[in-house]
C-alpha cells in the first residue's frame, strides 16, 4: 500500500507530510478569508511588498539594461528622423504658445467666475516603472514610489501622453498600479466630440480598451477621442484616455462593439506621475469615493 | 551528501527558478512561460521528500501571491497541495519511465492552475481565456529536462545532482 510505504520513508524528523499539508492548507484558507474581508492583512502585505522591492529592482535591471543599450546604439538615421520630428513639433508648439498667454488670462477670468482657479492637478510626483506584469488577466505596473513618498491607494497615475491607471496597493517604497488595459479595470469616460458618457473597460490586450455599454445608435466613430469624465470619484475630468479604433454594429447585439487604443503607450512610457488634485476644482472627481475600488468593474 | 547541504541546494535552485518565473518578458513570451519554480519544487519533492517540500511550496506560493498581487494564500494553497501530492506519490512516480512521469507532472500542473483559476473566480477576479492554460503544456514539455537535471529516477539514484 502506498501510504504505508510513503510513511515508512517520509518522516525522518518533523511531522508527516499529510499533517504538514493540512496545517498549511488551513493557513492558506485563513489568509484568503482575511484578505477578502476588509483590510486586515494590509500591514502584512505592506511588509511583504517592502521585502519584494529590492528584488523587483534587481529583476527589472536586465530589461532596463537592454533599453539603455538600445537607446545608446540607436542608429544615426533614427536619431536624425526623431530630431527632425521634434523640431517640427517645437515649431508648432511655439506657434500655439504665442497665443497661450492671452488664452490663460481669458481662462483665469472665466474660472474666477466659478470660484476655482488654476489647474485641477495641485501636485504631482514623478516615478519610474520598475516592474511590469502584462498578460490576459493582469496589466500591472510597479512604480518606485510608495507610502513613504505620500502615495495613497486609488490615486490617479498619468504619463506624458495620457492616463495610465490608478494605484491599487501601496508598499513603503513602491506601489502597484492597475492600468487601463487590465480586464478588471474600468474608467468613466466621455467622448470629446459628442459628450456621451460611458465606461471604458480593459480588454486584457496591451493598450486596447472596449466600450461595452454603448447602444447601437450612439454617435461614435473611429478617431473619436475619449477623456476622463470625472465621475466615479477616482479620476479628475479631462485627461486623455484613448482614441476609438473601431466600431462594429451588427444586428445580433443591441450594443455597439467599440474598441479604443489608449493614449498612453504602456510599452514606451517608463516615467509616470502620481497626481494630487484640488478637491474644490470644477474638474475634480465627482462624488465621494465608495468603499469598493471606484472605477473597477467586477 | 549531508542533508543541510541538500536543503540549501533546494532553496537556491527554487529561488533561481522563481526569478526565471517572474522576470519581466515580452507578453507573447510570458504567455507560454512555464512555471519554472513549480517544476523545480516538484522535482525536489520527489528526490528528497523528507526535506519538507510542502513548507517550501507554501513559501513559494506566498511569494507568487505577493509578486502577482493575487489574493494572499491563493498560490500558496495550490503550490502546497501539489507538493504534498508529489511527496505522497514519489516512490511510485520516481520508478516510472520519463514519459509517465511527464503525464503525472502535467496532471499536477493542471491541478495547480485549476485551483488558482477557481479561487480567481470565487473571489471575483478575471479568470481569463484559454491562454492561461498554455503554461501547463509548456511546463509538462519541460519535465523530461527537469527530470534529467535533478535525477528524478529511483533506479539509478546516486547522491543528488
Amino acid at each position: 500500500m502506498n501510504s504505508a510505504a510513503a510513511s515508512r520513508n517520509l518522516p525522518k524528523r518533523g511531522y508527516p507530510a499529510g499533517l504538514r499539508f493540512s496545517v498549511y492548507a488551513v493557513l492558506a484558507l485563513a489568509l484568503m478569508w482575511a484578505d477578502q474581508r476588509s483590510g486586515w492583512l494590509d500591514t502584512l502585505r505592506y511588509g511583504l511588498q517592502a521585502i519584494a522591492y529590492p528584488l523587483q529592482i534587481a529583476l527589472n535591471s536586465p530589461a532596463a539594461a537592454w533599453q539603455w543599450t538600445r537607446d545608446t546604439f540607436e542608429s544615426r538615421d533614427a536619431l536624425q528622423t526623431q530630431n527632425r520630428q521634434l523640431r517640427e513639433q517645437i515649431r508648432s508648439l511655439q506657434r500655439d504658445a504665442l497665443r497661450r498667454a492671452d488664452l490663460e488670462r481669458e481662462n483665469s477670468e472665466l474660472r474666477s467666475l466659478r470660484a476655482a482657479a488654476g489647474d485641477v492637478a495641485e501636485k504631482w510626483l514623478p516615478g519610474r516603472v520598475i516592474g511590469e506584469e502584462a498578460n490576459r488577466l493582469r496589466h500591472r505596473l510597479t512604480i518606485d514610489r510608495g507610502a513613504r513618498h505620500g502615495v495613497t491607494t486609488k490615486q490617479t497615475v498619468i504619463a506624458g501622453s495620457g492616463l495610465i491607471g490608478q494605484t491599487l496597493r501601496v508598499g513603503p517604497w513602491s506601489s502597484e498600479v492597475i492600468t487601463l488595459a487590465d480586464p478588471e479595470h474600468a474608467v468613466p469616460v466621455q467622448i470629446a466630440r459628442t459628450g456621451v458618457r460611458t465606461l471604458a473597460v480593459g480588454s486584457g490586450r496591451p493598450g486596447v480598451l472596449t466600450l461595452p455599454f454603448l447602444p447601437l445608435q450612439t454617435d461614435v466613430r473611429p478617431g473619436d477621442r475619449l477623456l476622463t469624465s470625472g465621475l466615479g470619484g477616482t479620476f479628475p475630468a479631462g485627461y486623455p484616455v484613448a482614441t476609438v479604433l473601431s466600431v462594429r454594429r451588427d444586428g445580433a447585439s443591441p450594443l455597439a462593439q467599440v474598441e479604443a487604443v489608449t493614449a498612453a503607450r504602456f510599452d514606451r512610457d517608463r516615467t509616470v506621475a502620481f497626481l494630487w488634485f484640488r478637491s474644490q476644482h470644477s474638474a475634480a472627481p465627482a462624488g465621494t469615493p465608495p468603499a469598493a475600488p471606484a472605477g473597477t468593474a467586477p | 551528501m549531508r542533508p543541510v547541504e541538500t536543503r540549501w541546494r533546494t532553496l537556491w535552485t527554487t529561488a533561481l527558478a522563481f526569478v526565471l518565473q517572474v522576470i519581466p518578458l515580452p507578453m507573447w513570451l510570458a504567455a507560454v512561460r512555464p512555471a519554472f519554480a513549480v517544476l523545480v519544487l516538484l522535482a525536489w519533492s520527489m528526490v528528497v521528500p523528507q526535506l519538507g517540500g510542502v513548507g517550501l511550496g507554501f513559501a513559494l506560493g506566498l511569494a507568487l501571491d505577493v509578486w502577482r498581487g493575487a489574493v494572499l494564500g491563493q498560490y500558496a494553497l495550490a503550490t502546497a497541495l501539489i507538493a504534498y501530492i508529489a511527496i505522497r506519490q514519489h516512490l511510485i512516480v520516481r520508478n516510472k519511465p520519463v514519459f509517465e512521469q511527464t503525464l503525472f507532472v502535467a496532471g499536477l500542473l493542471l491541478l495547480w492552475e485549476i485551483v488558482v483559476w477557481a479561487i480567481d473566480g470565487w473571489t471575483g477576479h478575471a479568470t481569463g481565456g484559454w491562454t492561461r492554460w498554455l503554461p501547463v503544456l509548456t511546463g509538462a514539455m519541460l519535465w523530461p529536462v527537469a527530470s534529467a537535471l535533478f535525477a528524478v529516477d529511483g533506479r539509478r539514484r546516486r547522491s543528488a545532482p
